[in-house]
């Protein structure tokens, strides 16, 4: 980093042990999941986490294109996660990158861990994830809202996939980063977990961390799925509850 | 208990799959779908689209995984090698029944019976398949109620695509009592609900009152609905 980054570096965690942002160590950014927004496609979600905004959409099992891909003995799943131009505050080049590829990529074989692919063979499930509006741990909200959208879409598998960062910030092991502490902070953690397991499906890392403090880190990140994980379950159990026939009374 | 449909074990313990309704049959456990694409089954109707045309067969679009092939010998038509675009085009609906599924997930289809063909003009709404039932009624009282109401012609596939046919005015009716329909599938009173809807809004009616498809205070009729109608929190068992 030059001169002008360390200017500028913010204080992400006061004497108080409070974050930029007020939360303490252990605290999620308020997280709001809708499930089944679109019409159109097999299953879709929509997410709110933090000042996150992202949008999913599941499509299949369906013909699989291009053809040579197909599989004679499963489902290929394919993931596309892309970001709006819009979606930071200097305009994002539009169009493929080497970032999305790769979180696309992580992605696609998070959900092949956890789908039940063999039970449509020479088909195709293709998840679109589009984040509308980015602070840090985009792709983790991506893996949950393309989650929560391949259950509304009826897709069998073995569980929900909860996913959450944690990450190092003024030396400390924190929940859920947050764009400044994403930029500033000494280390980032993605991870998605199967709860009905505790298999972890995605985990990487950029930073440093002692052995300790990645332990300390995992544990974090797994209690943070949990709650997550009920959370997506709620935004399911909310899309198909029906409303009481007394509430239509004018 | 042993994992049914929608179900899997690990451990000595069964797990949902599937997002959809706990239902116990003893000795399995089985989840029912909420969601999901069409699954065939043989025998079924179905109302599909040509997506491909090949020298001796068409493939559709039944909203199925796959696309079903539907070979020329399998059609009320006298149709030679290489002819078959004279016959159907991409684009071009269809009524056929589900005739046999192997274990790759191939469709095959059949136009060969009563009420199959081609459907020549009108428009396709889809519904949730899990809808179905809930549109043909009891003993098919609601679609004889919608059809009788509205003029329109109406083929009904399994697969929840609904072809209508008629005049502009009777198929937009239909399509706003399918949306009616796919809305307030699991509630009580279904019928009743779309009969008084389709009075209020028959053009010939007095005046006809701009009534929107939503909600209308009522107490309940016996429209049945079934052991899976009720749906609190816990009945779901999400993954």
């Amino acid at each position: 980093m030059g001169s002008v980054g360390a200017k500028e570096v913010p204080v992400l965690l006061d004497a108080e042990g409070r974050r930029i942002d007020g939360r303490r160590l252990d605290e999620l950014r308020p997280l709001t999941i809708r499930a089944g927004p679109l019409r159109q496609a097999d299953g879709s979600a929509f997410v709110e986490w933090g000042q996150n905004k992202v949008m999913a959409a599941v499509y299949g099992p369906r013909e699989v294109h291009p053809r040579h891909l197909q599989q004679s003995t499963k489902a290929v799943i394919q993931c596309r996660y892309n970001m709006a131009a819009f979606s930071v505050d200097e305009r994002k080049r539009p169009g493929l990158d080497r970032r999305s590829q790769e979180i696309s990529k992580v992605i696609a074989e998070a959900f092949e861990s956890v789908v039940f692919a063999e039970e449509f063979p020479r088909t195709s499930i293709d998840v679109y994830i589009e984040v509308l509006q980015a602070n840090a741990g985009t792709r983790c909200a991506g893996l949950v809202a393309g989650s929560v959208a391949l259950a509304d879409a009826g897709i069998p598998m073995v569980d929900l996939l909860p996913a959450v960062a944690v990450g190092k910030v003024g030396g400390a092991i924190a929940l859920d980063l947050k764009k400044e502490e994403d930029n500033f902070g000494e280390a980032d953690l993605p991870m998605a977990l199967v709860p009905q397991s505790g298999r972890l499906v995605l985990l990487q890392m950029e930073g440093h961390m002692t052995e300790p403090e990645l332990a300390q880190a995992l544990e974090l990140g797994v209690g943070g799925c949990r709650t997550i994980y009920e959370k997506m379950k709620a935004a399911l159990r909310d899309r198909y509850s029906v409303a009481p026939v007394a509430a239509e009374a004018s | 208990m042993k994992p049914g449909p929608g179900t899997y074990r690990v451990g000595g313990k069964v797990y949902a799959s599937q997002l959809g309704l706990l239902s116990p049959r003893p000795p399995f456990v089985q989840v029912v779908p909420l969601s999901g694409r069409y699954v065939p089954k043989a025998g079924d109707q179905v109302v599909g689209t040509v997506t491909d045309v090949q020298s001796t067969f068409w493939l559709l679009d039944i909203g199925a995984p796959r696309w079903a092939p539907l070979h020329m010998t399998g059609t009320p038509w006298k149709v030679d090698v290489g002819e078959t675009e004279r016959f159907l085009r991409v684009g071009d609906a269809v009524v056929v029944r589900v005739e046999n599924l192997d274990a790759t997930g191939r469709i095959g289809v059949t136009m060969l019976g009563d009420e199959l063909g081609k459907l020549e003009g009108g428009t396709i709404v889809r519904i949730s398949p899990a809808r179905v039932p809930r549109l043909v009624g009891r003993g098919g009282s609601m679609i004889a109620t919608i059809t009788q109401h509205t003029h329109a012609e109406v083929a009904i596939g399994q697969n929840g695509r609904v072809w209508i046919g008629g005049d502009g005015e009777a198929i937009r009716r239909v399509r706003d009592v399918l949306r009616m329909i796919e809305e307030n599938g699991p509630r009580p009173g279904l019928t009743d609900r779309v009969e008084r809807f389709l009075l209020a809004t028959t053009p010939t009616g007095e005046g006809a009152p701009a009534a929107p498809p939503g909600p209308r205070p009522t107490g309940e009729a016996t429209d049945d609905e079934g052991p899976d109608g009720d749906d609190g929190p816990g009945a779901m068992d999400e993954e």
